[in-house]
């Protein structure tokens, strides 16, 4: 029925079967549509939040997504301005993924906030001390990066392709592709550190405040690296994971192992730094506080192998694995440690997020739990659902992955 | 404010609270709701999403029986010197005023993010999770010197600001007006005193000064200018940080 739309030379499965597996999520989309649009009008009584529990769930999945979806930038940054050609073959899947992420997060922020309509205050009247003003700032001038970038992926389908008009406008666009790499590598990079910055400044919640280096607390470094080691990650898990449910080799072998090895650099570093931070964190900033770090890890459940996970579990085990190359030539080991990256830096967003938030302050305070509503779990899910569909729909009818057709034919082996 | 009254800064406004003296009737609660147009609680209102400008604590020696001591401690924004909320607020809907020190809060342009009631230590910030409702009547009670403000921003004490501008429209002399908030008018055993803290004669400095007074988290550094006093020496560490063995009861 579609098959006009679908890229020549690729193999898609059967619009129904298509329009059975988007079904379910489709359906999904529409049910957190729903508990959105509850928050949005009953107000956000509808989620389990409140005064000690400000930030929740949503928060946690920005941060989350957003350093997942660190893919896009950075393998635009290695393939365009570091001219690592073998990224080709992800860049599209990158985008499509950047572009996923940083919207769905976005979608979330709108519902998270008490007033949406008031979003542009923060334009107009900005307060360049705060990192969310940063935040808020880099993420709508990326958001709209990542929309330029994924334009030339929409307007290269089959069809549009017969739109003389399109072709040009995508032939122009392709020129600047150079320039948005560039331009998106430097707004994520401060989205990530000021999202880690977000944190880090808090003066008044010490298992969070970090000391600075120059004007930014040491978790806006922080974030940035985990973002950029865990990306690739995120590439090599989701593209996996696409192989799997199409039964199909997308990506030639050298593009994983490239991203592996980047991956597996980066997190090594990532994991000396946050060690080292760590250690500083625990004998200095927070003692001179008046906290002995020692007593945020008091408060079940949140001990000690929160830090074990985060650092040896999630860090330095795929770290090792990542860069032995015998071990990463093996998909099963390859995609463990991409999977145990990405849960590290998602425990990092949790830790950073919600036991910020319920480890006492003041002496008579209690530790508090937080257990999101059905309102939030749905909306939170409606952004998977979103990114699903996105990605279903863009592999369908774009061409996300450019070697397909080469393997398709037989000439490449996974 | 113009830029000539910040040239002019002429004193801090501050209160001292003599715990010993508080009995926890909560008659500093009631006054500031009343005073600053805080709705009644909803009934889908609960202890974490209710709005108390101004809430009392119980806490206890952490002994049994005839050992155990109580006290209550009357929490509110600590109108901080340094305050973590301000630096933080990505469209400035919030400020110290350079002429009072008071900490202010701008609801009409507060985006409901947030952002600050993580930032605040002292969990004074509230949140309008439910849209603020007065059962019928009772709106004709309401202040009309103070804005009610809407579902979906932060709120906070801000000193009874009110009564801040009344007394500046008949005050004539230099320095700061004088008046008292709500909560220290309301309060029956006069624990609650208000004044500025930079006046050495003013009651409130001198409370202030007192070697039994100290502040809440002195340590990380946010010179808050609420000044608790106590001679009982397990009262006074509740200023120190928390410790999980040691658990203190809140109510």
């Amino acid at each position: 029925m579609d098959k006009a739309y679908i890229t020549r030379g690729v193999k898609r499965c059967s619009t129904p079967r298509f329009l059975l597996w988007i079904a379910p999520w489709a359906a999904l989309l529409v049910f957190g549509i729903y508990c959105a649009g509850l928050c949005l009008v009953k107000g956000l009584n509808q989620t389990n939040m409140d005064n000690r529990f400000a930030f929740g769930l949503w928060i946690f999945l920005d941060l989350t997504v957003i350093a997942l979806g660190a893919g896009a930038f950075f393998t635009g940054f290695l393939l365009y301005i570091l001219k690592f050609k073998e990224l080709k073959a992800v860049i599209n899947s990158a985008v499509v993924i950047g572009l996923v992420c940083y919207s769905g997060a976005m979608a979330a922020l709108m519902v998270d906030v008490g007033q949406p309509l008031r979003a542009w205050f923060t334009f107009w009247y900005p307060n360049v001390h705060s990192m969310l003003t940063e935040v808020t700032f880099c993420i709508s001038c990326y958001l709209a990066v990542l929309l330029i970038e994924y334009l030339p992926i929409v307007l290269r389908n089959r069809k549009l392709r017969e739109v003389p008009g399109f072709l040009v406008f995508e032939f122009e666009l392709h020129k600047l592709i150079y320039v948005l790499a560039g331009v998106g590598t430097f707004l994520s990079f401060f989205h990530q550190g000021s999202l880690g910055g977000l944190y880090g400044v808090l003066r008044g919640r010490p298992f969070a405040f970090r000391e600075g280096i120059f004007v930014w607390p040491s978790t806006f470094f922080l974030f940035i690296l985990s973002a950029a080691a865990v990306g690739p990650s995120f590439i090599i898990l989701t593209t996996s994971l696409v192989e799997k449910i199409t039964k199909k080799r997308l990506v030639k072998r050298r593009a994983f192992d490239l991203l592996a090895r980047i991956s597996g650099l980066l997190l090594a570093v990532y994991v000396l730094a946050k060690t080292l931070d760590t250690l500083i964190w625990i004998n200095r900033t927070s003692p001179a506080h008046g906290f002995t770090a020692s007593q945020y890890y008091d408060w079940k459940p949140f001990g000690t192998w929160i830090l074990f996970a985060e650092i040896v579990l999630c860090g330095m085990v795929p770290a090792l694995i990542l860069l032995t190359p015998r071990l990463r030539a093996r998909r099963a080991w390859l995609i463990s440690a991409a999977a145990l990256a990405c849960s590290g830096v998602a425990l990092n967003r949790f830790v950073q997020t919600i036991q910020t938030l319920a480890l006492p302050t003041l002496s008579f305070d209690k530790f508090l739990s937080y257990t999101p509503s059905w309102q939030e779990t749905g909306t939170f899910l409606a952004v998977a659902a979103y990114g699903v569909l996105v990605y279903s729909f863009s592999f369908r009818y774009f061409q996300v992955f450019p070697e397909e057709r080469e393997l398709e034919a037989g000439a490449g082996r996974y | 404010m113009s830029s000539e009254t910040r040239k002019t800064p002429t004193g801090r406004y501050g209160m001292t609270i003599d715990i010993d003296r508080c009995n926890g009737c909560g008659a500093c609660m009631v006054a500031c709701a009343v005073e600053n147009n805080v709705p009644p609680a909803a009934s889908a209102a609960t202890d974490r999403t209710g709005i108390t400008w101004i809430r009392v604590f119980r806490i206890d020696n952490g002994g049994q029986g005839d050992a155990q001591r109580s006290a209550f401690v009357p929490m509110l924004c600590q109108h901080c010197g340094d305050a973590p909320c301000v630096s933080v607020c990505p469209q400035q809907a919030i400020d110290v005023d350079p002429v009072t020190g008071i900490v202010g809060q701008m609801p009409e342009r507060c985006l409901g993010c947030r952002y600050c009631m993580v930032a605040c230590p002292y969990h004074a910030r509230y949140f309008n999770w439910l849209d603020p409702a007065w059962p019928a009547g009772m709106e004709k009670t309401l202040n009309p010197d103070v804005a009610p403000r809407m579902r979906g921003v932060v709120e906070k004490c801000n000193f009874c600001h009110g009564r801040l501008h009344a007394a500046k429209q008949m005050g004539a002399g230099n320095g700061l007006p004088s008046y008292i908030p709500a909560c220290a008018e309301a309060c029956p055993t006069q624990a609650i005193h208000f004044g500025n803290l930079d006046d050495g004669a003013a009651e409130v400095a001198k409370g202030a000064r007192n070697p039994n007074s100290f502040r809440l988290l002195e340590s990380i550094g946010t010179d808050p200018k609420i000044y608790y006093r106590s001679k009982k020496k397990w009262v006074r560490e509740i200023a120190n940080a928390p410790h999980p063995e040691k658990e203190n009861s809140r109510g």
